[in-house]
């Protein structure tokens, strides 16, 4: 729906019937036939006219809509990016892990006319499946929100595990999404978990990111294996828990609901940015739209005038001569 | 389609010409070993999809250990809503570990510890901030960075007292008329909080 720039997709939405109560509803090919080429599609092209003013208005609204829904919650997305720092910082950034189970966590937004982003991670997450997959590894979705939802079950049905929709129905908070990690922990057997969203770097850049969260035993064996941070996370003392496993599957919990909190307010604030753009996008091929239609309004316009004069001049000359 | 051109291309970037697009940025790009692990597979399977970003590319990376113990601890407490602190350095910190409470110097040995609610107290000269913690997390590295990630945390003085009796004795009201495992669960979890919550205030 962004692309008004085609000539023809309001075409569906304007019946060409001109809502006049004097005349019946002929429609305006016979009306020339019956009165002369006298109102020679002045009607439609101003039809057309009108309907794409309509939508000019209505995607301008929505851009201003969106314009103060990013404003809201782009601050808490910002003040939310101290939050995963320190895990990372901690447990290191491993997104080439090798493990068994793969679980893809993909983000999108419920609601559609937002340009590319859905598509974006929907195609990230498919690629990640095709990195993951191999004669002893396998990866299954979890899918939050409609549009990857709706994607991902044309092809890979039997790989999704669960599917959340209607986040944004009250303002996300940390509650609410504590609680969706707590059902993905629960329900789903994981050895790493993979996040893809779309990180909010401007109003106009939005970046697909994909952060890992991996389970306490695959952090154990990566220890233990040495290599970038993980390694090193055997000099550190563990304060507080009976065993070291036990305080290890508490951090790696926290660490998912952490992440996943970030990314889902950056996703919602890139879900608002891109809204924002396509929306605007859409008004100005509107504005187009409604300049090159002026000029085929007027200009049939001003045919049909010098049509009439010309019968009237030919009727009179005739007269007299 | 000429004007979204130049954005097309623009976005378009690898990691290389986003550095190139950030002339006046001090953070380097970070790429460790493991990135580039990831995106060497990632180029060889699929070849045609620019490799999604990670994480680390987006922090600033930590100082490295230093050779001799520094003077003072730089301190980070990050909530989901704000990170109330960040990158302050202060001379000690005490978290309310589930062990008791731990002072926490520069140089102390690389920690993890579990909080459970408690007072946070930084000391920074003679002045001491005292935040209210719900539970969490509290990360000590090597390098005298201390890291602690909560999920609520109040400054003291905005707590009022009688509502801190008042849930108190209603929590223990219902832990004592608990039936399901899940209810004493909850009830215990309101008594440890506003206990502490009680402690804190009275201390």
């Amino acid at each position: 729906m962004a692309s008004l720039g085609r000539g023809d997709s309001p075409a569906p939405l304007i019946s060409p019937q001109p809502i006049n109560p004097h005349r019946s509803s002929i429609s305006p090919a016979e009306d020339q036939a019956f009165l002369g080429v006298r109102s020679i599609s002045t009607q439609i092209v101003r039809n057309r006219m009108k309907s794409v003013r309509n939508i000019q208005k209505i995607t301008k609204a929505m851009k201003m809509v969106a314009a103060s829904k990013l404003r809201a919650i782009q601050t808490r997305a910002e003040n939310s990016r101290g939050l995963w720092q320190p895990f990372t910082a901690l447990l290191g950034d491993t997104p080439s892990v090798d493990v068994k189970k793969n679980v893809i966590v993909t983000i999108s937004s419920d609601k559609g006319l937002c340009g590319g982003i859905n598509s974006t991670s929907v195609k990230i997450s498919r690629a990640l499946h095709k990195l993951n997959s191999g004669p002893d590894k396998e990866s299954k979705y979890v899918v939050l929100g409609e549009k990857a939802k709706a994607q991902l079950l044309r092809d890979s049905k039997k790989d999704i595990e669960l599917c959340l929709t209607e986040l944004q129905k009250n303002p996300l908070n940390y509650t609410q999404v504590s609680v969706i990690a707590d059902d993905v922990l629960k329900n789903v057997e994981y050895d790493a978990l993979r996040i893809v969203f779309n990180k909010f770097q401007s109003v106009v850049s939005f970046l697909p990111t994909t952060a890992t969260v991996l389970s306490p035993e695959v952090v154990e064996r990566e220890a233990e294996s040495g290599g970038g941070k993980l390694g090193e996370l055997d000099n550190y003392e563990i304060e507080g828990g009976e065993t070291k496993s036990e305080v290890l599957q508490n951090l790696t919990e926290f660490q998912f609901s952490c992440v996943m909190f970030n990314a889902v307010l950056e996703n919602a604030c890139s879900e608002q940015g891109a809204r924002m753009s396509a929306m605007d996008s859409s008004s100005r091929n509107a504005g187009d739209m409604l300049d090159r239609l002026t000029l085929t309004y007027n200009r049939t316009r001003q045919a049909s005038i010098t049509t009439e004069l010309i019968e009237i001049i030919s009727g009179a000359s005739a007269l007299e001569g | 389609m000429f004007r979204q051109a130049s954005r097309f291309l623009m976005n378009r970037s690898s990691a290389a010409t986003m550095r190139w697009r950030r002339p006046f940025s001090t953070e380097p790009p970070v790429e460790t070993a493991v990135d580039s692990k990831f995106f060497d597979a990632w180029k060889q399977t699929i070849p045609n999809i620019d490799p999604p970003k990670t994480p680390s590319a987006f922090m600033k990376p930590r100082p490295p250990t230093p050779s001799t113990i520094p003077s003072k601890l730089t301190v980070n407490l990050a909530l989901p809503y704000n990170s109330l602190v960040s990158a302050k350095e202060v001379d000690m910190i005490i978290v309310p570990a589930t062990t008791g409470q731990m002072g926490v110097l520069p140089g102390h040995v690389a920690t993890i510890a579990e909080l459970k609610p408690g007072v946070l107290s930084v000391h920074d000269g003679n002045e001491v901030t005292k935040y209210f913690l719900s539970s969490g997390f509290a990360f000590i590295h090597a390098n005298s960075v201390a890291d602690i990630i909560a999920v609520e945390a109040t400054p003291l003085d905005q707590i009022d007292p009688t509502l801190v009796q008042k849930g108190l004795a209603e929590f223990t009201q219902k832990l004592s008329s608990a039936s399901s495992d899940e209810e004493k669960a909850e009830a215990q979890i309101g008594v440890d909080v506003h206990s502490a919550l009680n402690a804190a205030l009275t201390a």
